[in-house]
């Protein structure tokens, strides 16, 4: 079944690449800047690159906040944050004073902690340790534990429910790479620049979306 | 474990790639969107790319090219040469880059360190550097592809760069720039010890042995041109060598 997946521009930086990966993937694909075309799509991917405050008040001027959160309880659509898309997802962000998210996912997005050389931002490319559950062999179908992804962030997420998680990364302390909960995915990783096994991610998540819009009768 | 990053650098003049010596003698190396996809099925961990026509003859960046790239590989991109505005940063980025590299322009203009990685997000605001050694233990800034001397000093403008938001600095050794004896270990030293981001080295890589050198004396990533344009290294058999000295690096089957 044919599906269309939405990437939503809201201004923080660069949605090009998640765009061209995509396509990469053979997946129609457009960029929306308006939250009343989303319920056309059969799935979001909210990227994003940039700070937390800046990027929420804008999705709560363009009332995307709200289409979004109708949008998650819609069971038959498919949502995915990639870095700072995936940590709007959190309840709250104490990045540059404390401020509220889209609150999808229960939990708080903190500081990596300096210490020693460690250099912040955490960038670059680290392995994952990918737990052992139902939920994440959606998202790591064909991928093996330990795989690197390219990481870009001074922020991780620290969700309440621990059954959410999907992987873990370490950098100075471990923290949650990714999560898989009902119908959203999160990625702190960047799979549309992690390379081949990147896009598996994205592949991974297309395939998701069409059993979900199948299932759903559509 | 984070790896340290490979990242090959393509200079680009008039739409071709060319690479010199103590950024002089500028030879014709190649095609960049070729260059950039071979390398980056060959194992780069990133993908650089300077337009260093750009600053001064005051030429538009050549964002169709930039454009080409992006569609072809899916590893972090940066992008450079010329930056004066935030429109400039904004159409690289909507181009598919993932990251803007700032020269020139930040030394003249510093608060747009500040502007650009409030508006965009520090992660994607680079800092470029080059710098020729006054003595032993001092080096200074240069600007405009090493034509002009600001008598700044490194590790002052390198802390200053990072008070006002750059999320990695691209630290190149004039003096070693194509003479392929080694990166700059004092520089890269000096410079690391007192700044908390990410450094990429440049400037210097003859053998695998340098890159191992470069991350003891506290370089995240290092840049290669020349070596590669030239085949006289391969990525593979830098990581190779790495991965027996126990540096953490990343394989791709």
């Amino acid at each position: 079944m044919k599906i269309k997946i939405a990437v939503i521009d809201y201004g923080m930086g660069n949605i090009k690449s998640v765009v061209n990966a995509l396509h990469c993937c053979k997946v129609e694909t457009e960029v929306i800047k308006s939250p009343l075309e989303i319920k056309n799509f059969d799935a979001i991917i909210l990227p994003g690159v940039g700070a937390f405050s800046p990027a929420i008040k804008f999705l709560k001027l363009k009332r995307f906040d709200v289409a979004i959160r109708d949008y998650a309880n819609c069971s038959d659509k498919m949502i995915y944050g990639i870095c700072l898309g995936f940590q709007l997802f959190f309840t709250k962000s104490y990045e540059n004073g404390e401020h509220y998210g889209l609150n999808l996912i229960s939990g708080e997005v903190k500081k990596i902690e300096t210490y020693k050389n460690l250099k912040i931002p955490h960038i670059g490319w680290n392995n994952i340790n990918i737990l052992d559950t139902q939920n994440s062999k959606k998202m790591f179908d064909t991928i093996n534990t330990n795989e690197l992804f390219y990481f870009v962030h001074s922020y991780y997420v620290q969700p309440k429910n621990l059954q959410q998680i999907s992987s873990i990364c370490n950098y100075g302390t471990n923290f949650c790479s990714s999560i898989v909960y009902k119908n959203i995915w999160g990625t702190q990783f960047h799979p549309e620049k992690s390379g081949a096994k990147g896009l598996k991610i994205l592949v991974n998540f297309v395939k998701e979306v069409k059993l979900n819009a199948c299932n759903s009768g559509n | 474990m984070l790896r340290i990053r490979i990242i090959p650098c393509l200079d680009v003049l008039d739409g071709r790639i060319v690479k010199g010596v103590n950024f002089v003698n500028l030879k014709n190396t190649g095609d960049p969107v070729l260059l950039a996809t071979r390398y980056a099925s060959l194992g780069a961990d990133e993908i650089v790319f300077l337009d260093i026509s750009a600053t001064h003859k005051n030429y538009n960046l050549e964002i169709d090219i930039v454009k080409k790239i992006a569609k072809m590989i899916f590893i972090p991109f940066t992008v450079g040469g010329g930056i004066k505005t935030l429109e400039n940063i904004r159409n690289i980025l909507n181009a598919g880059a993932d990251k803007i590299a700032i020269n020139s322009f930040a030394v003249k203009n510093p608060e747009i360190i500040r502007i650009a990685s409030n508006k965009f997000g520090r992660q994607c605001i680079v800092v470029a550097i080059d710098v020729k050694m006054s003595s032993k233990t001092n080096w200074n800034v240069f600007i405009h592809g090493g034509r002009i001397d600001t008598g700044l000093d490194v590790v002052y403008w390198a802390q200053e760069v990072v008070r006002l938001g750059a999320g990695e600095i691209l630290l190149t050794s004039m003096d070693r720039d194509g003479t392929k004896r080694g990166y700059d270990l004092n520089l890269l030293r000096t410079v690391s010890n007192f700044i908390t981001i990410p450094i990429i080295a440049s400037g210097g890589a003859g053998k695998v042995e340098d890159f191992a050198r470069a991350y003891e004396n506290g370089a995240s990533a290092m840049l290669v041109a020349s070596l590669f344009h030239y085949k006289e290294l391969t990525i593979y058999n830098i990581k190779k060598y790495l991965k027996s000295q126990n540096i953490p690096v990343r394989m791709i089957n």
